[in-house]
């Protein structure tokens, strides 16, 4: 930078990579970094409880079949927003491992209130929020990927806080 | 923020107001009150979600488990909500079908039959 040059305020923030343990109380955290990146990157406000929720859902989703079938695995959650903002939250289940039954919304109104909630329902509140949404195996093809993305705020340069 | 509740009785209704956030971290402890409720026979539940900020699907299996074990008894469950950001999540999810919902404990009390 020559003097007088200033970083404008509007700037892409560099991407941000974290791993949780699985455990309830790191979903909150999370939720709480991807709603922080996701205003800093110039989503519309309006858009951040989606963003809470989903990004929520994805994560306890993860952490749910984590406890169950790998406790020792740490879950990613990759935030970006270079054009977009996209989140992709990878766990390290192999894919299949997740119990039938839930993945739809007639899952939740059949649940029958006993035992875990399925990491299932996740999915079809996701599914329901979320209108860019992909999943699929990860890249190195060990478990699965929530990856979902939103539209940035047009930038106006302007501080977003 | 962590999730209160507070249980009151209105007749043969218990109002349970929760207050926070309903998420994997918290349902536990409201599944755990609801189950308690029911098994000292409070068969019709008001569950007040005014002062809920956060809502999941964890949450949401929790108020269907409720509403299952009300119902094992010919109970109800009703629930307080008039904000838009939680009613999607109903909504989304196909729950406003299962759910009697209304915009007061009044209106809720009312209703019950």
């Amino acid at each position: 930078l020559t003097a007088g040059e200033t970083v404008p305020r509007s700037s892409t923030p560099p991407p941000v990579r974290l791993q949780i343990s699985p455990t309830a109380a790191q979903v909150r955290t999370a939720r709480l970094i991807a709603a922080a990146v996701a205003r800093r990157s110039g989503v519309a406000d309006g858009q951040l409880d989606e963003i809470r929720l989903a990004v929520g859902e994805a994560c306890s989703r993860a952490v749910r079949l984590h406890r169950e079938y790998a406790p020792t695995e740490l879950v990613t959650v990759l935030l970006d927003g270079a054009g977009d903002f996209s989140v992709r939250v990878r766990d390290a289940v192999p894919a299949g491992s997740e119990a039938d039954g839930g993945d739809s919304l007639d899952g939740i109104a059949a649940f029958d209130g006993d035992g875990a909630v399925p990491a299932a329902f996740s999915l079809a509140v996701i599914g329901g929020l979320v209108d860019d949404l992909e999943i699929g195996p990860t890249p190195a093809g060990s478990g699965t990927e929530v990856r979902m993305r939103w539209p940035l705020a047009a930038r106006s340069g302007l501080p977003t806080t | 923020v962590d999730l209160s509740l507070s249980t009151r009785t209105e007749g043969d209704r218990t109002v349970v107001a929760v207050g926070g956030e309903i998420d994997v971290y918290t349902a536990p402890k409201l599944r755990e009150q609801l189950i308690d409720l029911v098994s000292h026979g409070n068969y019709h539940l008001i569950v007040d979600m005014e002062g809920v900020e956060f809502l999941d699907s964890t949450g949401l299996g929790v108020l269907v488990g409720g509403l299952k074990r009300v119902r094992a008894h010919e109970g109800s469950l009703r629930l307080v909500c008039t904000q838009e950001r939680i009613l999607k999540i109903f909504r989304i999810t196909g729950l406003t079908k299962v759910f009697p919902i209304h915009s007061s404990v009044d209106e809720a009390i009312a209703a019950s039959d």
